[in-house]
Protein backbone atom coordinates (compact mmCIF):
# COMPACT_ATOMS: atom_id res chain seq x y z
CA UNK A 1 0.00 0.00 0.00
CA UNK A 2 1.23 3.26 -0.93
CA UNK A 3 1.33 6.04 2.19
CA UNK A 4 -1.07 8.16 1.30
CA UNK A 5 0.74 12.00 0.49
CA UNK A 6 0.44 14.78 3.58
CA UNK A 7 -2.35 17.34 3.07
CA UNK A 8 -1.86 20.46 5.93
CA UNK A 9 -5.24 20.73 7.97
CA UNK A 10 -5.63 23.92 5.86
CA UNK A 11 -5.76 22.58 2.97
CA UNK A 12 -7.78 19.72 3.50
CA UNK A 13 -10.00 22.01 5.19
CA UNK A 14 -10.06 24.48 2.32
CA UNK A 15 -10.76 21.82 -0.18
CA UNK A 16 -13.78 20.55 1.34
CA UNK A 17 -15.31 23.93 2.19
CA UNK A 18 -14.67 24.70 -1.87
CA UNK A 19 -16.21 21.04 -2.65
CA UNK A 20 -19.26 21.51 -0.73
CA UNK A 21 -19.84 25.19 -1.79
CA UNK A 22 -19.57 24.25 -5.58
CA UNK A 23 -22.20 21.29 -4.82
CA UNK A 24 -24.42 23.76 -3.79
CA UNK A 25 -23.96 26.20 -5.86
CA UNK A 26 -24.84 24.18 -8.84
CA UNK A 27 -28.51 24.21 -7.49
CA UNK A 28 -31.23 26.69 -7.27
CA UNK A 29 -31.60 29.08 -4.83
CA UNK A 30 -34.30 29.19 -2.25
CA UNK A 31 -35.63 31.94 -0.34
CA UNK A 32 -36.91 32.91 2.81
CA UNK A 33 -38.80 35.84 3.73
CA UNK A 34 -40.64 36.97 6.72
CA UNK A 35 -44.50 38.47 6.09
CA UNK A 36 -46.62 39.70 9.25
CA UNK A 37 -47.80 36.70 11.06
CA UNK A 38 -44.90 33.75 9.77
CA UNK A 39 -42.66 33.01 7.16
CA UNK A 40 -42.71 32.07 3.55
CA UNK A 41 -39.99 29.43 1.55
CA UNK A 42 -40.07 30.24 -2.31
CA UNK A 43 -38.18 27.98 -4.75
CA UNK A 44 -37.89 26.84 -8.12
CA UNK A 45 -38.78 22.90 -8.43
CA UNK A 46 -39.22 21.10 -10.95
CA UNK A 47 -40.59 18.38 -9.29
CA UNK A 48 -43.99 17.93 -7.87
CA UNK A 49 -43.30 15.49 -5.80
CA UNK A 50 -39.52 15.47 -4.11
CA UNK A 51 -39.86 18.81 -2.04
CA UNK A 52 -37.50 21.63 -0.89
CA UNK A 53 -39.43 22.11 1.99
CA UNK A 54 -41.44 20.23 5.14
CA UNK A 55 -43.10 20.94 8.24
CA UNK A 56 -41.18 19.00 11.64
CA UNK A 57 -43.42 20.56 14.28
CA UNK A 58 -46.10 22.45 15.31
CA UNK A 59 -44.33 25.74 14.75
CA UNK A 60 -41.10 24.59 13.09
CA UNK A 61 -40.67 24.63 9.24
CA UNK A 62 -38.01 22.91 7.27
CA UNK A 63 -36.03 24.55 3.90
CA UNK A 64 -32.69 23.08 2.45
CA UNK A 65 -30.95 23.64 -0.87
CA UNK A 66 -28.25 20.91 -2.35
CA UNK A 67 -28.59 17.70 -2.34
CA UNK A 68 -31.81 15.51 -2.06
CA UNK A 69 -30.25 12.46 -0.75
CA UNK A 70 -28.31 14.62 2.13
CA UNK A 71 -31.02 16.95 3.06
CA UNK A 72 -33.43 14.55 3.21
CA UNK A 73 -32.15 12.11 5.63
CA UNK A 74 -31.26 15.13 7.53
CA UNK A 75 -35.44 16.72 7.45
CA UNK A 76 -36.17 12.97 8.99
CA UNK A 77 -34.18 13.07 11.69
CA UNK A 78 -35.19 16.77 12.38
CA UNK A 79 -39.10 15.20 12.78
CA UNK A 80 -37.93 12.36 14.46
CA UNK A 81 -35.71 14.37 17.16
CA UNK A 82 -38.73 17.23 17.86
CA UNK A 83 -41.58 14.12 17.84
CA UNK A 84 -39.19 11.81 20.39
CA UNK A 85 -39.13 15.45 22.28
CA UNK A 86 -42.58 16.68 22.01
CA UNK A 87 -43.48 13.52 23.10
CA UNK A 88 -41.26 13.01 25.97
CA UNK A 89 -41.50 16.68 27.04
CA UNK A 90 -44.47 19.28 26.10
CA UNK A 91 -45.64 20.64 22.52
CA UNK A 92 -44.19 23.66 23.35
CA UNK A 93 -40.60 22.45 24.52
CA UNK A 94 -39.84 21.74 20.87
CA UNK A 95 -37.66 24.89 19.78
CA UNK A 96 -35.98 25.97 16.67
CA UNK A 97 -32.90 27.07 18.61
CA UNK A 98 -32.35 23.41 19.76
CA UNK A 99 -33.14 21.88 16.26
CA UNK A 100 -30.89 24.32 14.49
CA UNK A 101 -28.18 23.24 17.16
CA UNK A 102 -28.60 19.63 16.55
CA UNK A 103 -28.52 19.95 12.62
CA UNK A 104 -25.37 22.18 12.78
CA UNK A 105 -23.59 19.85 15.38
CA UNK A 106 -24.15 16.99 12.73
CA UNK A 107 -23.07 18.68 9.83
CA UNK A 108 -20.07 20.34 12.03
CA UNK A 109 -19.04 16.54 12.52
CA UNK A 110 -19.46 15.55 8.95
CA UNK A 111 -17.44 18.05 7.55
CA UNK A 112 -14.74 17.87 9.88
CA UNK A 113 -14.31 14.58 8.28
CA UNK A 114 -16.70 11.72 10.13
CA UNK A 115 -17.72 10.88 6.39
CA UNK A 116 -15.90 10.68 3.36
CA UNK A 117 -17.09 14.18 1.92
CA UNK A 118 -19.02 16.53 3.86
CA UNK A 119 -22.57 17.32 2.72
CA UNK A 120 -23.13 19.56 0.26
CA UNK A 121 -26.31 20.78 2.02
CA UNK A 122 -27.77 24.40 3.38
CA UNK A 123 -30.39 24.19 5.76
CA UNK A 124 -33.42 27.07 6.84
CA UNK A 125 -34.87 26.26 10.29
CA UNK A 126 -37.94 28.63 10.64
CA UNK A 127 -40.22 28.84 13.87
CA UNK A 128 -43.37 31.22 14.22
CA UNK A 129 -44.79 32.32 17.58
CA UNK A 130 -46.64 34.13 18.61
CA UNK A 131 -49.95 35.66 18.07
CA UNK A 132 -51.67 37.99 15.70
CA UNK A 133 -50.84 41.00 17.65
CA UNK A 134 -47.57 40.03 18.76
CA UNK A 135 -45.69 37.85 16.41
CA UNK A 136 -42.11 36.52 16.79
CA UNK A 137 -40.09 34.58 13.68
CA UNK A 138 -36.64 32.90 13.99
CA UNK A 139 -34.56 31.77 11.18
CA UNK A 140 -31.61 29.95 11.61
CA UNK A 141 -29.26 29.51 8.65
CA UNK A 142 -27.28 26.46 8.52
CA UNK A 143 -24.36 26.21 6.60
CA UNK A 144 -22.74 22.79 5.28
CA UNK A 145 -19.70 23.69 7.89
CA UNK A 146 -22.13 23.67 10.47
CA UNK A 147 -21.46 27.44 10.59
CA UNK A 148 -25.26 28.75 12.18
CA UNK A 149 -26.60 32.02 11.35
CA UNK A 150 -29.51 33.89 12.88
CA UNK A 151 -31.51 35.42 9.98
CA UNK A 152 -34.28 38.02 9.98
CA UNK A 153 -36.27 40.20 7.49
CA UNK A 154 -35.18 37.93 4.44
CA UNK A 155 -32.64 35.18 3.44
CA UNK A 156 -31.37 33.52 0.64
CA UNK A 157 -29.95 29.79 0.51
CA UNK A 158 -28.20 27.97 -2.72
CA UNK A 159 -26.57 29.49 -5.61
CA UNK A 160 -26.87 33.02 -6.74
CA UNK A 161 -27.56 34.24 -3.24
CA UNK A 162 -26.18 37.96 -3.60
CA UNK A 163 -28.11 39.35 -6.58
CA UNK A 164 -31.25 37.36 -4.41
CA UNK A 165 -30.56 39.23 -1.75
CA UNK A 166 -29.91 42.77 -3.04
CA UNK A 167 -33.46 42.67 -4.93
CA UNK A 168 -34.91 41.21 -1.72
CA UNK A 169 -32.89 44.43 0.27
CA UNK A 170 -34.56 46.92 -1.60
CA UNK A 171 -37.95 45.53 -2.21
CA UNK A 172 -38.91 43.93 1.48
CA UNK A 173 -40.76 45.74 4.03
CA UNK A 174 -41.77 45.25 7.67
CA UNK A 175 -45.66 43.88 7.90
CA UNK A 176 -46.45 42.63 4.43
CA UNK A 177 -49.41 39.94 3.98
CA UNK A 178 -47.99 36.42 3.00
CA UNK A 179 -49.46 36.57 -0.37
CA UNK A 180 -47.60 39.88 -0.86
CA UNK A 181 -44.53 37.90 0.61
CA UNK A 182 -44.54 35.01 -1.94
CA UNK A 183 -45.08 37.84 -5.15
CA UNK A 184 -41.79 39.21 -3.86
CA UNK A 185 -40.15 36.35 -3.59
CA UNK A 186 -41.49 35.22 -7.18
CA UNK A 187 -40.25 38.73 -8.10
CA UNK A 188 -36.76 38.04 -6.85
CA UNK A 189 -36.35 34.63 -8.14
CA UNK A 190 -38.08 35.95 -11.92
CA UNK A 191 -35.56 39.23 -11.63
CA UNK A 192 -32.40 36.61 -10.92
CA UNK A 193 -32.75 34.53 -13.33
CA UNK A 194 -33.57 36.73 -16.13
CA UNK A 195 -37.18 35.08 -17.07
CA UNK A 196 -40.60 34.60 -15.59
CA UNK A 197 -40.43 31.07 -13.16
CA UNK A 198 -44.03 29.19 -14.23
CA UNK A 199 -46.16 28.72 -11.43
CA UNK A 200 -46.36 25.09 -12.22
CA UNK A 201 -42.17 25.22 -11.29
CA UNK A 202 -42.50 26.51 -7.79
CA UNK A 203 -42.50 25.16 -4.66
CA UNK A 204 -44.05 27.52 -2.09
CA UNK A 205 -44.78 26.97 1.30
CA UNK A 206 -44.50 28.24 4.80
CA UNK A 207 -45.60 29.21 8.56
CA UNK A 208 -48.51 30.72 9.24
CA UNK A 209 -48.69 31.87 13.19
CA UNK A 210 -52.84 32.48 12.37
CA UNK A 211 -53.10 28.96 11.66
CA UNK A 212 -54.29 26.51 14.41
CA UNK A 213 -51.80 24.10 16.01
CA UNK A 214 -50.10 22.72 13.25
CA UNK A 215 -48.96 26.24 11.40
CA UNK A 216 -47.03 24.66 8.47
CA UNK A 217 -49.04 25.20 5.00
CA UNK A 218 -48.24 24.67 1.72
CA UNK A 219 -50.07 26.36 -1.28
CA UNK A 220 -50.75 24.66 -4.59
CA UNK A 221 -52.72 25.14 -7.85
CA UNK A 222 -55.40 26.90 -7.15
CA UNK A 223 -54.15 28.54 -3.79
CA UNK A 224 -50.64 29.20 -5.63
CA UNK A 225 -52.74 31.12 -8.50
CA UNK A 226 -54.91 33.30 -6.16
CA UNK A 227 -51.55 34.14 -4.15
CA UNK A 228 -49.67 35.39 -7.54
CA UNK A 229 -52.56 37.46 -8.97
CA UNK A 230 -54.06 39.44 -5.86
CA UNK A 231 -52.68 42.79 -5.04
CA UNK B 1 -26.23 13.58 18.96
CA UNK B 2 -22.59 12.29 19.69
CA UNK B 3 -19.72 13.97 18.00
CA UNK B 4 -17.90 10.77 17.42
CA UNK B 5 -20.75 9.14 15.01
CA UNK B 6 -23.27 12.39 13.36
CA UNK B 7 -24.45 9.85 11.23
CA UNK B 8 -25.93 7.77 13.92
CA UNK B 9 -29.67 9.41 14.07
CA UNK B 10 -30.01 9.76 10.47
CA UNK B 11 -32.76 7.48 8.94
CA UNK B 12 -30.76 3.47 8.26
CA UNK B 13 -31.15 2.47 4.33
CA UNK B 14 -34.07 0.31 3.81
CA UNK B 15 -35.28 0.72 7.20
CA UNK B 16 -39.50 -0.31 7.09
CA UNK B 17 -39.62 1.35 10.62
CA UNK B 18 -38.47 4.30 9.28
CA UNK B 19 -41.43 6.41 9.46
CA UNK B 20 -42.47 5.07 12.67
CA UNK B 21 -42.60 7.21 16.15
CA UNK B 22 -42.46 4.07 17.89
CA UNK B 23 -39.39 2.92 16.37
CA UNK B 24 -37.77 6.20 16.37
CA UNK B 25 -38.37 6.30 20.29
CA UNK B 26 -37.14 3.15 21.25
CA UNK B 27 -33.77 4.06 19.24
CA UNK B 28 -33.58 7.71 20.56
CA UNK B 29 -34.78 7.42 23.74
CA UNK B 30 -35.30 3.84 25.47
CA UNK B 31 -36.41 4.85 28.40
CA UNK B 32 -39.76 6.54 27.92
CA UNK B 33 -40.65 3.00 26.15
CA UNK B 34 -43.06 1.05 28.72
CA UNK B 35 -41.25 -1.48 30.78
CA UNK B 36 -42.17 -5.28 30.17
CA UNK B 37 -42.84 -6.45 34.12
CA UNK B 38 -42.97 -9.70 35.04
CA UNK B 39 -45.70 -11.79 37.50
CA UNK B 40 -49.12 -10.19 38.65
CA UNK B 41 -50.07 -6.94 39.62
CA UNK B 42 -50.59 -7.04 43.42
CA UNK B 43 -54.13 -6.65 44.68
CA UNK B 44 -53.40 -3.90 46.93
CA UNK B 45 -52.00 -1.68 43.61
CA UNK B 46 -54.83 -3.45 41.51
CA UNK B 47 -57.63 -1.46 43.58
CA UNK B 48 -56.20 1.87 42.92
CA UNK B 49 -55.42 1.66 39.25
CA UNK B 50 -58.32 3.50 37.18
CA UNK B 51 -60.51 2.22 34.76
CA UNK B 52 -62.26 4.01 31.85
CA UNK B 53 -65.57 2.61 30.42
CA UNK B 54 -67.73 3.27 27.89
CA UNK B 55 -66.93 4.37 24.16
CA UNK B 56 -68.83 3.61 21.54
CA UNK B 57 -69.29 4.88 17.51
CA UNK B 58 -71.84 4.94 14.86
CA UNK B 59 -71.30 5.34 11.29
CA UNK B 60 -73.87 7.82 9.43
CA UNK B 61 -74.63 9.09 5.54
CA UNK B 62 -71.54 11.15 5.65
CA UNK B 63 -69.31 10.22 8.63
CA UNK B 64 -68.90 9.01 12.01
CA UNK B 65 -69.96 9.89 15.39
CA UNK B 66 -67.78 8.80 18.27
CA UNK B 67 -68.48 8.94 21.47
CA UNK B 68 -67.73 8.13 25.71
CA UNK B 69 -69.37 9.16 28.97
CA UNK B 70 -67.15 11.20 31.40
CA UNK B 71 -66.77 8.10 34.29
CA UNK B 72 -63.89 6.59 35.58
CA UNK B 73 -63.40 3.83 38.44
CA UNK B 74 -61.08 2.97 40.72
CA UNK B 75 -62.92 -0.83 42.11
CA UNK B 76 -65.88 0.00 43.27
CA UNK B 77 -64.95 3.80 44.12
CA UNK B 78 -65.81 6.52 41.01
CA UNK B 79 -62.69 8.05 40.71
CA UNK B 80 -63.57 10.83 38.42
CA UNK B 81 -66.58 12.38 36.95
CA UNK B 82 -64.93 14.47 34.03
CA UNK B 83 -62.76 11.89 31.96
CA UNK B 84 -62.03 11.98 28.71
CA UNK B 85 -62.57 8.90 26.52
CA UNK B 86 -62.22 10.51 22.86
CA UNK B 87 -59.16 12.23 21.50
CA UNK B 88 -59.06 12.93 17.78
CA UNK B 89 -55.96 11.06 16.56
CA UNK B 90 -55.52 13.10 13.35
CA UNK B 91 -57.32 15.88 11.51
CA UNK B 92 -59.76 12.65 10.03
CA UNK B 93 -59.83 9.97 12.63
CA UNK B 94 -60.44 9.88 16.38
CA UNK B 95 -59.59 7.30 19.44
CA UNK B 96 -61.69 6.47 21.77
CA UNK B 97 -60.35 4.25 25.24
CA UNK B 98 -61.80 2.05 27.77
CA UNK B 99 -60.01 -0.25 30.34
CA UNK B 100 -57.20 0.82 32.62
CA UNK B 101 -57.02 4.77 32.32
CA UNK B 102 -53.19 5.15 32.33
CA UNK B 103 -51.97 3.11 29.36
CA UNK B 104 -55.08 3.72 27.68
CA UNK B 105 -54.87 7.95 27.86
CA UNK B 106 -50.87 6.96 26.87
CA UNK B 107 -51.95 4.59 23.43
CA UNK B 108 -53.94 7.23 22.43
CA UNK B 109 -51.29 9.93 22.98
CA UNK B 110 -48.34 7.58 21.06
CA UNK B 111 -50.93 6.64 18.39
CA UNK B 112 -51.46 10.43 17.58
CA UNK B 113 -47.75 11.45 17.13
CA UNK B 114 -47.10 8.48 15.74
CA UNK B 115 -49.72 9.35 12.52
CA UNK B 116 -48.58 12.24 12.86
CA UNK B 117 -44.99 11.35 12.23
CA UNK B 118 -46.08 9.52 9.43
CA UNK B 119 -47.67 12.20 7.66
CA UNK B 120 -44.91 14.38 8.23
CA UNK B 121 -41.58 12.00 7.20
CA UNK B 122 -44.15 10.64 3.98
CA UNK B 123 -45.79 13.71 3.32
CA UNK B 124 -48.93 11.59 2.67
CA UNK B 125 -51.14 10.59 5.78
CA UNK B 126 -51.78 7.28 5.91
CA UNK B 127 -55.08 5.05 4.09
CA UNK B 128 -57.84 4.40 7.12
CA UNK B 129 -56.78 0.89 6.79
CA UNK B 130 -53.35 1.38 7.13
CA UNK B 131 -54.28 3.62 10.70
CA UNK B 132 -56.50 0.76 12.02
CA UNK B 133 -53.69 -1.49 11.31
CA UNK B 134 -50.95 0.41 13.14
CA UNK B 135 -52.92 0.59 16.29
CA UNK B 136 -53.55 -3.50 16.40
CA UNK B 137 -49.99 -3.20 16.20
CA UNK B 138 -49.51 -0.87 19.43
CA UNK B 139 -51.93 -2.71 21.04
CA UNK B 140 -50.55 -6.02 20.40
CA UNK B 141 -47.23 -4.50 22.06
CA UNK B 142 -49.34 -4.02 25.24
CA UNK B 143 -49.98 -7.64 25.58
CA UNK B 144 -47.41 -8.07 28.64
CA UNK B 145 -49.81 -5.48 30.85
CA UNK B 146 -52.85 -6.86 29.69
CA UNK B 147 -51.29 -10.03 31.13
CA UNK B 148 -51.28 -8.88 33.82
CA UNK B 149 -54.77 -7.28 34.36
CA UNK B 150 -54.07 -3.63 32.55
CA UNK B 151 -56.09 -4.29 29.44
CA UNK B 152 -56.68 -1.84 27.24
CA UNK B 153 -59.41 -1.65 24.39
CA UNK B 154 -59.26 1.21 22.02
CA UNK B 155 -62.22 2.00 19.97
CA UNK B 156 -61.04 3.64 16.37
CA UNK B 157 -63.45 5.22 13.60
CA UNK B 158 -62.18 7.63 10.64
CA UNK B 159 -62.96 8.75 6.98
CA UNK B 160 -60.21 8.33 4.55
CA UNK B 161 -59.78 11.44 3.11
CA UNK B 162 -58.36 9.89 -0.75
CA UNK B 163 -61.56 7.17 -0.94
CA UNK B 164 -64.44 8.97 1.29
CA UNK B 165 -64.64 5.58 2.84
CA UNK B 166 -66.05 6.01 6.42
CA UNK B 167 -65.00 3.45 9.14
CA UNK B 168 -64.99 1.79 12.55
CA UNK B 169 -62.47 -0.44 14.05
CA UNK B 170 -63.25 -2.01 17.25
CA UNK B 171 -60.34 -4.51 18.78
CA UNK B 172 -59.23 -7.10 21.42
CA UNK B 173 -56.83 -6.99 24.45
CA UNK B 174 -54.77 -8.78 22.28
CA UNK B 175 -54.36 -7.06 19.45
CA UNK B 176 -57.68 -8.43 17.75
CA UNK B 177 -58.66 -5.75 14.77
CA UNK B 178 -62.51 -6.23 13.69
CA UNK B 179 -64.15 -4.24 11.08
CA UNK B 180 -67.26 -2.83 12.82
CA UNK B 181 -70.35 -2.84 9.99
CA UNK B 182 -72.58 0.47 11.05
CA UNK B 183 -71.62 0.63 15.10
CA UNK B 184 -69.86 -0.54 17.79
CA UNK B 185 -69.56 0.00 21.75
CA UNK B 186 -66.61 -0.98 24.08
CA UNK B 187 -66.01 -0.51 28.25
CA UNK B 188 -68.25 -2.07 30.76
CA UNK B 189 -71.67 0.00 29.66
CA UNK B 190 -71.27 -1.59 26.24
CA UNK B 191 -73.42 -4.56 26.18
CA UNK B 192 -76.54 -2.24 26.87
CA UNK B 193 -74.63 0.67 24.79
CA UNK B 194 -75.21 -2.34 21.90
CA UNK B 195 -78.81 -3.18 22.41
CA UNK B 196 -80.02 0.99 21.62
CA UNK B 197 -77.57 1.08 19.19
CA UNK B 198 -78.40 -2.02 17.15
CA UNK B 199 -82.11 -0.81 17.46
CA UNK B 200 -81.28 2.78 16.20
CA UNK B 201 -77.98 2.45 14.18
CA UNK B 202 -78.67 3.40 10.52
CA UNK B 203 -75.75 3.94 7.93
CA UNK B 204 -77.57 5.93 5.86
CA UNK B 205 -78.98 8.60 8.53
CA UNK B 206 -78.03 12.16 9.31
CA UNK B 207 -75.04 13.36 11.33
CA UNK B 208 -77.61 15.09 13.46
CA UNK B 209 -79.59 11.67 14.02
CA UNK B 210 -76.62 9.45 14.73
CA UNK B 211 -74.89 12.15 17.00
CA UNK B 212 -78.76 11.41 18.81
CA UNK B 213 -78.27 7.89 18.61
CA UNK B 214 -74.79 7.63 20.27
CA UNK B 215 -75.96 10.01 23.08
CA UNK B 216 -79.18 7.87 23.46
CA UNK B 217 -77.23 4.54 23.58
CA UNK B 218 -74.62 6.67 26.31
CA UNK B 219 -77.51 7.40 28.75
CA UNK B 220 -79.05 3.91 28.28
CA UNK B 221 -75.52 2.15 29.08
CA UNK B 222 -75.39 4.22 31.95
CA UNK B 223 -78.83 3.55 33.54
CA UNK B 224 -77.30 -0.42 33.18
CA UNK B 225 -74.14 -0.32 34.32
CA UNK B 226 -72.60 1.28 37.51
CA UNK B 227 -69.43 2.35 36.05
CA UNK B 228 -70.90 4.64 33.30
CA UNK B 229 -71.91 8.36 34.06
CA UNK B 230 -74.69 9.12 32.91
CA UNK B 231 -74.94 13.16 32.26
CA UNK B 232 -74.25 15.10 35.15
CA UNK B 233 -76.87 17.78 34.84
CA UNK B 234 -75.92 19.63 38.11
CA UNK B 235 -72.30 20.48 36.83
CA UNK B 236 -73.48 20.44 33.36
CA UNK B 237 -70.98 17.58 32.81
CA UNK B 238 -71.92 16.00 29.58
CA UNK B 239 -70.57 12.97 27.15
CA UNK B 240 -67.88 13.98 25.27
CA UNK B 241 -69.00 13.52 21.37
CA UNK B 242 -67.31 14.13 17.90
CA UNK B 243 -67.62 14.06 14.45
CA UNK B 244 -65.51 13.37 11.67
CA UNK B 245 -67.04 13.78 8.08
CA UNK B 246 -64.83 15.50 4.98
CA UNK B 247 -64.46 18.33 6.79
CA UNK B 248 -62.32 16.53 9.27
CA UNK B 249 -62.47 16.00 13.12
CA UNK B 250 -64.69 18.62 15.27
CA UNK B 251 -66.00 17.76 18.84
CA UNK B 252 -69.78 18.85 19.59
CA UNK B 253 -69.66 21.61 22.33
CA UNK B 254 -71.39 20.82 25.61
CA UNK B 255 -74.44 23.21 24.62
CA UNK B 256 -74.90 21.17 21.79
CA UNK B 257 -74.49 18.11 23.47
CA UNK B 258 -77.04 19.03 26.38
CA UNK B 259 -79.67 19.90 23.77
CA UNK B 260 -79.02 15.90 22.48
CA UNK B 261 -79.29 14.91 25.92
CA UNK B 262 -82.61 17.17 26.83
CA UNK B 263 -84.09 15.09 23.96
CA UNK B 264 -83.28 11.77 24.81
CA UNK B 265 -84.38 13.15 28.33
CA UNK B 266 -87.77 14.14 27.04
CA UNK B 267 -88.80 11.24 25.70
CA UNK B 268 -88.13 9.08 28.65
CA UNK B 269 -90.45 12.16 31.49
CA UNK B 270 -93.60 11.17 32.65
Amino acid sequence: MATPFYVSPEQMMKDRAEYARKGIARGRALVAVEFAHGVVFVSENPSRSLYKTSEIYDRIGFAAVGRYNEFESMRVAGIRLADVKGYQYAREDVTAKSLANAYSQALGAIFMGAEAKPYEVELLIAEVDGDEDAARHELYHILYDGSIVDESRFVAIGGETEPLSEVLESRWEPELDRDAAVRLCVAALGETAGRDVAPDRLEVSGLDSTRSRRRFFRLRDRELATALDAG
Amino acid sequence: MTPEEPTAHLPRLFDAGSSSFVAALRQQAPDAVPPILNGPLPPELRSQLVDGTTVLAVVARDGVVIAGDRRATAGHVISRGDMRKVFPADDSSAIAISGAAGPAMELARVFATELEHYEKVEGEPLSLEGRSNKLAGLVRAHLPLAMQGLVVVPLFAGVDQRTGDRGIFEYDPVGGRYRATDCAATGSGALSARTTLKRLADPDAEIGTAIRTAVEALFNAAEEDSATGGPDLIRRIYPIVAVIDQDGYRELDDEEVAGHVEAVIDTLRR
